[in-house]
């Protein structure tokens, strides 16, 4: 079994598309969202529309990759968005993969 | 203006608020919202396409450079308001701009059955009317925005113009336009009892949504402060009335004059909030949210449509409807 590095991100489906071409730039070979609801210091986040909906992401990737990627969401989107993240360590089958 | 009231939709849209401000258990399923709205901005292009095929392209011109003034003047003014009456930031002034001078598609079609429901006869192309008039407003506020801005993030311009012109409202308005005009009365009278009989019913059911939308930013109405509780008010006024004088300077009939002011006061909460989020992010969602949808969304449905006929009457002359 591999270490690597689970970050879950959870934040507004406004940015979902923003989000994932940052993704690419940065350079995550993968990653998973689901849609999420719930309540936070900006509010009740019901999904009833489109502009109160949020969005789970999941990465699993490396550490150092991990490090970096919480450091650019946290620079990019942390002033004006509601996100939080949070990483936990998990085991992996295949190195290589992420 | 007791009789707008007592039509099915706004009925819809009162029952929504108040079960969604009692905090009753009911839900519109968020798969079926999007359906409705997808079905609504298709029917309401589409209606309006088969409409324009039945007009002549000269008499469009003057209208839509009106419509397009509009929606260039508006935000303009919405945010010479925000900014030194209301003292609102830069960001904050900018990002409710653009929402008021961009359209509500919904509003739209309601002033249509209201037209409709007072006999008022109206031009055909009116939903190029709303087609024109729901980008260019939040173009004018994000540049206002960003003019201002000191630590300058470059903003990706051609993304945005991808989600701005290729958003969900407008792909749906411009094709339904098309596929109306394209097909027009005649082709359509294979598919007219799954696109346009059923059009008020879903409007109706939609509204029940839109109330319990409405409810869940009423707890914010508090927060925003009394000013921009009278600007969701007044606004929609200052705007229909210079709408109601483009409409009689472009020539448009009563009905028209009425559904132009209809646009020009109602505030978007489709179009205008997604692309603001991404393009003005440090503006306060709470803001221009609540006040597009908790204050000026009900009030142009209940006293702005019958009042903006009356000015349409006023301004307009009788003689033109």
């Amino acid at each position: 079994m591999w270490n690597k590095k689970l970050v879950t991100i959870v934040t507004e489906k406004a940015i979902e598309s923003n989000l994932e071409d940052s993704f690419k730039d940065w350079g995550i070979k993968g990653y998973t969202i689901t849609d999420a609801r719930g309540k936070g210091n900006r509010g009740v986040r019901s999904a009833v529309w489109d502009q109160a909906a949020n969005i789970r992401i999941e990465v699993v990737t490396d550490g150092k990759m991990a490090e970096l990627l919480c450091e650019r969401l946290k620079a990019e989107y942390y002033d004006n968005y509601a996100m939080i993240l949070f990483t936990v360590d998990v085991q992996t089958l295949r190195d290589d993969k992420f | 203006m007791i009789d707008n009231l007592l039509n099915p939709a706004v009925l819809f849209f009162v029952l929504g608020l108040v079960a969604g401000i009692l905090k009753s258990d009911l839900k519109v399923p968020q798969a079926l919202y999007e359906s409705l709205s997808l079905y609504l901005l298709i029917v309401i292009g589409m209606k309006g396409g088969v409409e324009l095929s039945k007009t002549s392209i000269q008499s469009i011109g003057l209208p839509v450079m009106g419509a397009l003034a509009l929606g260039i003047v508006i935000p303009l003014v919405a945010y010479a308001i925000l900014k030194y009456v209301g003292k609102f930031s830069v960001p904050d002034a900018a990002a409710i701009a653009a929402h008021y001078g961009s359209v509500s598609a919904v509003t739209y079609a309601v002033c249509l059955s209201f037209l409709q429901k007072m006999n008022v006869p109206f031009e055909g192309f009116s939903a190029v009317l709303l087609v024109t008039m729901e980008v260019p407003a939040i173009v004018v506020a994000i540049m206002i925005a960003r003019l201002y801005r000191s630590k300058t993030q470059a903003l990706p311009w051609g993304k945005f113009f991808h989600e701005v012109f290729l958003s969900k409202s407008i792909v749906l308005l411009v094709g339904g336009l098309i596929i109306g005009v394209v097909v027009g009365d005649a082709g359509m009278e294979p598919v007219k009892n799954v696109f346009f009989d059923p059009f008020k019913g879903l409007l109706a059911f939609f509204l029940l949504e839109m109330g319990l939308v409405a409810s869940s930013r009423i707890k914010d109405l508090k927060k925003v402060g009394v000013f921009l509780v009278l600007f969701g008010i007044g606004m929609p006024l200052i705007s229909a009335l210079i709408g109601c004088w483009i409409g009689k300077f472009t020539g448009l009939s009563v009905g028209g004059t009425t559904i132009l002011a209809t646009l020009a006061a109602s505030a978007s909460y489709i179009a205008a909030p997604a692309a603001v989020r991404i393009a003005i992010p440090e503006a306060n969602p709470s803001y221009y949210l609540t006040a597009s949808l908790a204050i000026t969304f009900p009030f142009n449905l209940t006293i702005g449509l019958p009042l903006y006929y009356k000015w349409a009457q006023w301004i307009v002359g009788k003689a033109g409807g």
